[in-house]
């Protein structure tokens, strides 16, 4: 396990670094001057001046990167250009508002996909399996943010019962706090839900025609007993696959339900940012989503090999 | 003796037409795929002759403004009295554009790499792989923002984005079957009888990886659908007047109280369609592979 993990990390560390190369390079590769699409719009050539030369840009390529670098390891992440404060902070402002909104979205969706997927394999081939099986295929096919229309349209404007969009931050009121994210979680969980029904169903299918299922229903346990607790356990490993693999899909659908519920995260700072061009936000969020996102993943394929030995020995055949 | 083993009689045919032909009886028999044939051939439709019989998407009837389904507009019209029913089937070729030239932007770039990289193995085997990791280590969306704040907004550049974004699934499709074939006798037979390496390639490895990156495409097409919608919906793609599935959302979103009609019916065709690519997907690959069918 020691030696499975240090290379999965190594293997992380090296990809983060080519990033960080890519980001680096992408804000240089942008037409015209960097300095002046840094300092923003409106910057005297003064400003610019100055710019230029507190990002190093009047030096060579490598010198800057290797200049880049120590910015990060200090935590410096340059600041915006639109309120002028450092990015670190607005990230470190604006990062906790998704990750609530993940985790609720996360929470729907495992809840929903799990249950829907272990009946529809239990009922297989009857009526609470074509209506959960349905409901998956349309919902891996409506986007994000048509629900997130449908939803406003609904709840908001017809029945009146949710407000529409907002944010009031958990620590000031954690009950307005939780009437806002309600709709944005569901928005946001019904999608990933759609694809862990489909998936939990299958990895149920295949658990259920095992062998040690059948061996504990020749043992006389009750049908519940026998997919609750031996089929669904080996279902798990399913379950964090899916949400390795869908991580990347939730970090986007957060970029598009933080837009339409107007709610102050990662996500709507990554928009704006872009429709203001504001480079250096930009640059910081791109690069802190890519590393978030190689963490997880890695932490995705440790949790996957703790749960199942042989991840990690075929790993290690592999040399 | 030759007559018996040269390696064109060896190897399966992959497009061979009695095995087409065999292939359409099996999806035939399936509703859910036939359902999704119909739906992908209805957007086709909708796509290519819609703008045609339709007309022009800006034209303006200054006497119906925010105005409900009616017989002269039958899905109502928008804040500037543009009928909805002609804009969609515009936004439909718009979508149309996103998802094929895309994909077919990935395919070309992806396929040869892919079949270098999985035939030739070795140094660039690995350093081209390593490659696809720093691309995937973008989450997709994140990538195409970033290049639209890159190369600005516009149609073009949501195709290149996207396109971009796909290459390394086509690339690791690609370099997955030909890890597969290369290792068949059919191919061990061509080396034998001293095919050049091009010969192998285009004549044995590619065909046989063709099924896998069919299925792939109607994936992809559907997925670059909806990148497309989303990045317009976001004002980071497709930009007004030129009537995309998303940029209508965006129209609609203010005026979900006085016009809810403007809400549904782009979000309609995008699922539609979506779930007609879907389930064509899942009836190829069913089709293509019934190993795979659940």
């Amino acid at each position: 396990m020691g030696w499975f993990l240090l290379r999965r990390a190594g293997a992380a560390l090296i990809v983060v670094a080519l990033a960080s190369v890519v980001v680096f390079l992408g804000v240089r590769a942008l037409p015209g001057d960097p300095a002046v699409v840094l300092a923003g719009e409106n910057a005297t050539p003064k400003v610019v001046e100055a710019i230029r030369h507190q990002y190093g840009l009047d030096q060579p390529l490598p010198v800057q990167y290797v200049d880049y670098l120590k910015q990060l390891v200090t935590g410096d992440l340059g600041t915006s250009t639109q309120d002028k404060l450092p990015v670190s902070g607005i990230l470190a402002e604006r990062i906790p508002v998704t990750l609530e909104l993940a985790v609720l979205a996360m929470l729907v969706a495992i809840v929903i996909g799990v249950v829907a997927g272990t009946i529809a394999a239990a009922r297989r081939g009857r009526f609470p399996d074509y209506v959960a099986t349905g409901f998956g295929l349309v919902g891996l096919s409506v986007p994000h943010f048509w629900l997130g229309l449908l939803a406003i349209l609904l709840f908001a404007v017809k029945l009146r019962i949710l407000p529409a969009s907002g944010y009031v931050p958990l620590t000031d009121d954690p009950v307005q706090n939780l009437r806002r994210m309600i709709l944005p979680a569901l928005v946001l969980g019904t999608g990933f839900a759609a694809i862990l029904m489909r998936q939990t169903r299958s990895a149920m299918l295949g658990a259920l025609s095992a062998d040690y299922v059948r061996t504990a229903r020749a043992k006389g346990l009750s049908g519940a007993r026998v997919v609750g607790v031996h089929a669904l356990r080996n279902s798990l490993t399913t379950v964090v696959t899916v949400l390795g693999l869908q991580l990347g899909g939730l970090i986007s659908g957060a970029v598009v339900t933080e837009q339409i519920f107007v709610i102050p995260g990662f996500g709507k700072l990554t928009v704006d940012a872009v429709l203001t061009r504001n480079y250096p936000v930009i640059q910081a969020v791109v690069l802190v989503t890519v590393v978030g996102y190689i963490v997880v993943n890695l932490l995705v394929d440790v949790a996957y090999a703790a749960l199942n030995p042989r991840i990690r020995l075929a790993g290690a055949a592999d040399g | 003796m030759a007559d018996v083993l040269t390696p064109a009689r060896l190897a399966p045919a992959a497009t061979g037409s009695g095995r087409t032909r065999r292939m359409w009886r099996r999806f035939r028999r399936r509703p859910m795929a036939m359902t999704g044939l119909v739906l992908v051939v209805l957007f086709l439709l909708l796509a290519v002759v819609g703008p045609v019989v339709f007309g022009d998407p800006t034209r303006i009837d200054f006497g119906h403004v925010l105005g409900a389904p009616s017989l002269s507009h039958l899905l109502g019209t928008d804040d500037l009295g543009r009928d909805q029913l002609t804009r969609i089937a515009s936004g439909a070729r718009v979508s149309l554009e996103a998802g094929v030239l895309s994909v077919a932007l990935a395919m070309v770039v992806g396929v040869p790499i892919g079949l270098v990289a999985g035939f030739y193995r070795k140094h660039l085997d690995s350093v081209v792989m390593r490659a696809v990791d720093v691309v995937l280590a973008f989450p997709f969306l994140v990538f195409a923002v970033g290049l639209a704040a890159i190369l600005g907004p516009s149609l073009r550049n949501v195709v290149l984005a996207l396109g971009i974004s796909q290459i390394p699934a086509v690339v690791r499709i690609t370099r997955g079957e030909v890890l597969a074939v290369r290792e068949q006798d059919f191919v061990a037979g061509a080396i034998a009888d001293g095919a050049t390496d091009r010969t192998i390639l285009t004549r044995y490895v590619l065909p046989n990886a063709t099924n896998a990156l069919i299925v792939q495409a109607t994936v992809a097409i559907p997925g670059a659908i909806i990148g497309e919608a989303t990045l317009s919906f976001l004002g980071l793609g497709v930009q007004p007047p030129t009537p995309s599935w998303g940029v209508m959302l965006t129209g609609a979103q203010q005026f979900l109280s006085q016009a809810p009609w403007l809400a549904v019916w782009p979000g309609v065709m995008i699922a539609a369609t979506t779930l007609g690519f879907n389930l064509l997907g899942d009836g190829l690959r069913d089709v293509i592979d019934p190993r795979s069918a659940r």
